[in-house]
């Protein structure tokens, strides 16, 4: 129950696919919207959803998802309302495996024993926070210990060395941060990626999901042609935001997500 | 609520993990953790370089005018009529505050690694200002971020890093102020980290800031420390400082860390009153949290977010605080109280018709708490007082206050 992650990434892999990784941020644009935004993208093909915490400083994230934590916090999403998204989704979908990701602040107020019991319960697979490098993973010990995937960033900048510590601590998979910037931004280098994502998984068996500047089909197919999963978040979050309500919000997510796992299965295929 | 952590060597922190016992760290995302070890490891070597060391105290006595004096005002000391109140001239450094101790320090830090394109964060402007000041000194690119809000309210400064050659960012994100300042510069740095150096204006941020930024300060309380002996035989009995990110008061309180028989309070913003929850009084009134790459005391919400504060003096507008003195205060070693922007009004008022002196709103708030220390204790006690900044900076947002039209 608690190897959904390794799970998929293994069926992944039998079946030669690509995994498929969308980011929403939790309650956004409408919090009730949330259970029925994530059916709608494992109906269009999703194999593992990260969901947002929302922070009030996001250092990592740009404007899009800078813009969508602010209304989530406006809404008054927090994680006891996010972890009770993630517990009635499970009620009906007990295999698609779901990351939090976001900030340590929120966390460590709500309390590291607190929220490992309540997400585990809830089904929560794994986290990745984003201001927790491995020197300092300690702090989330708890969440380890009670079953939860650390899932840590690697970046174009991280050295041999830090790679080393990264792939001993490492859980489910690593998230290679396609280019040095923050999220939603423009700069994919496919040959630099593609590159850095060989390096990484030339130093063990852990599955490779490459993030930041995915925005389309075109670029999902480029940077899954070496990586074992895309994440795709900005521009998905983006076309929510334009939602007026639950029920387009589920249409817009599933119109968005089912072309790009087409065309990731075709590539795969051919 | 935390039990005094026994301390033998305050001067041995942090650890190489930048931690200060339970606070600190480097709490980022990966991108920024290998220049943040090139920073440190840059930084230890440049800090035993004779050459180094001689360059910045070279600039600190020719460029910005140390030693600054300490000053005993006599007829304010007189006036409360209980201990005497000695000021450390800050204010007197050029640009008007020692902020300046620190950008000179990071500016070389950063020309010896190759960097020409600094960035920064202000809120008042006076970092800002100061960052600019050092980069036409030095001949570098500056953009300094600062919050939308704060640029309306500070228009002055604003012109003024224009004139230093700077370029000012607007920042719209979130609150619009210091905090957002500061997520902004680092998305700046995150993706220009090659040739960029990111100058931090306060003993915040991840290690080796914190750190760093308070060796460069450090200079006021070595100065402080020496010229105690000299002029009156003997240490103060007690030290104020105000406290905001807190590096005036990191800068006047360390060399005297291990003086036990010295006494030391922080002065922060309380603003409205610290039960009206218009504060940003971080240490006095907040919990411990993580913000800006480092553990130590936050003003939050229940959800962890953080959330916006308040004080008439907009140095000392910051939600979070070095995690140096979240350690020094768990530790017993210093105490943090509140003054109100009226205490902090009040106090400006007393210095600058008993002793001829406008002082920054910041450093206002060290002046009222030195004044309510002063009242009950002897007078032949002596109360150091960190004047870390000038008062020009804020004679519109005086007036403002209390009503007067230029």
């Amino acid at each position: 129950m608690t190897e959904r992650i390794e799970q998929r990434f293994a069926e992944l892999r039998k079946h030669g696919r690509k995994g498929l990784i969308p980011f929403v941020t939790a309650g956004d644009p409408i919090p009730d919207a949330t259970v029925a935004i994530m059916h709608a993208l494992v109906a269009a093909g999703a194999d593992l959803i990260e969901l947002g915490v929302p922070y009030s400083d996001p250092v990592a994230d740009g404007p899009t998802i800078q813009h969508s934590s602010e209304r989530a916090i406006a809404r008054g999403v927090g994680i006891e309302r996010i972890l009770a998204w993630v517990a009635e989704f499970r009620a009906t979908d007990a295999t698609t495996p779901i990351v939090l990701m976001g900030y340590l602040n929120p966390i460590e107020i709500y309390g590291y024993a607190r929220f490992a019991e309540q997400a585990r319960a809830a089904g929560v697979d794994g986290v990745l926070i984003v201001d927790v490098p491995v020197e300092e993973s300690g702090s989330v010990e708890r969440l380890r210990d009670a079953g939860i995937r650390q899932i840590f960033l690697v970046a174009p900048t991280t050295t041999e060395l830090r790679l080393a510590a990264i792939r001993k601590q490492a859980q489910g998979f690593v998230y290679y941060v396609s280019f040095a910037g923050i999220t939603g931004a423009t700069q994919l280098d496919p040959v630099e990626v593609r590159r850095r994502v060989d390096h990484i998984k030339q130093g063990g068996d852990i599955p490779v999901a490459v993030g930041f500047g995915v925005r389309d089909a075109a670029t999902a197919v480029t940077v899954s042609a070496s990586a074992d999963a895309v994440v795709i978040g900005s521009a998905l979050v983006a076309r929510l935001a334009e939602a007026e309500d639950a029920e387009s919000a589920v249409s817009v997510a599933r119109d968005f997500l089912a072309p790009i796992r087409e065309a990731l299965d075709l590539a795969a295929a051919a | 609520m935390n039990k005094p952590i026994p301390v033998s060597d305050f001067h041995a922190y942090p650890d190489v993990h930048g931690r200060f016992a339970d606070y600190g760290g480097i709490y980022m995302p990966e991108t920024l953790m290998p220049p943040l070890e090139e920073l440190t490891a840059a930084y230890l070597a440049l800090r035993d370089d004779p050459e180094f060391i001689a360059e910045f105290e070279r600039d600190l006595k020719h460029y910005v005018g140390r030693p600054s004096p300490i000053y005993h005002a006599e007829r304010l000391s007189k006036k409360i009529g209980g201990a005497q109140i000695l000021l450390k001239r800050e204010d007197l450094n050029h640009t008007g505050a020692h902020k300046i101790n620190n950008t000179i320090g990071q500016a070389l830090v950063a020309r010896r690694m190759g960097k020409r394109r600094i960035i920064a964060e202000t809120g008042a402007g006076q970092h800002g200002v100061a960052t600019a000041t050092v980069c036409a000194r030095f001949g570098l690119d500056c953009i300094v971020y600062m919050g939308a809000v704060d640029i309306e309210r500070q228009k002055i400064n604003v012109f003024r890093m224009k004139l230093l050659g700077a370029e000012v960012v607007p920042v719209v994100s979130g609150s619009k102020t210091l905090k957002d300042a500061l997520n902004e510069a680092m998305r700046d740095w995150v993706t220009n980290v090659a040739d960029t150096f990111y100058i931090i204006g306060t003993v915040a941020g991840p290690h080796p800031y914190p750190m760093m930024v308070r060796d460069f300060n450090a200079v006021v309380g070595r100065e402080a420390r020496a010229q105690m002996l000299e002029q009156y035989g003997r240490l103060p009995d007690v030290l104020t400082a105000c406290v905001g990110g807190g590096s005036n008061a990191i800068g006047l309180f360390h060399a005297f860390l291990n003086d036990r028989e010295v006494a030391m309070v922080g002065a922060e913003a309380a603003g409205e009153g610290i039960e009206t929850g218009r504060h940003a009084a971080s240490l006095a009134a907040g919990r411990r949290g993580v913000l800006h790459g480092n553990r130590t005391y936050v003003i939050c919400d229940d959800q962890g977010q953080i959330t916006e504060t308040h004080s008439i003096s907009a140095g000392l507008d910051y939600p979070g605080v070095g995690p140096e003195h979240a350690f020094l205060k768990d530790s017993g070693r210093a105490s943090y109280v509140g003054i109100t922007d009226d205490e902090a009004m009040a106090a400006f008022h007393e210095l600058a018709r008993t002793e001829g002196i406008l002082a920054a709103l910041e450093s206002s708030h060290a002046i009222a708490q030195a004044i309510k220390l002063a009242r009950s204790m002897p007078k032949d006690q002596l109360i150091l007082c960190n004047l870390s900044g000038r008062g020009d900076k804020d004679v519109q947002t005086i007036a403002a206050h209390e009503g007067i039209t230029l």
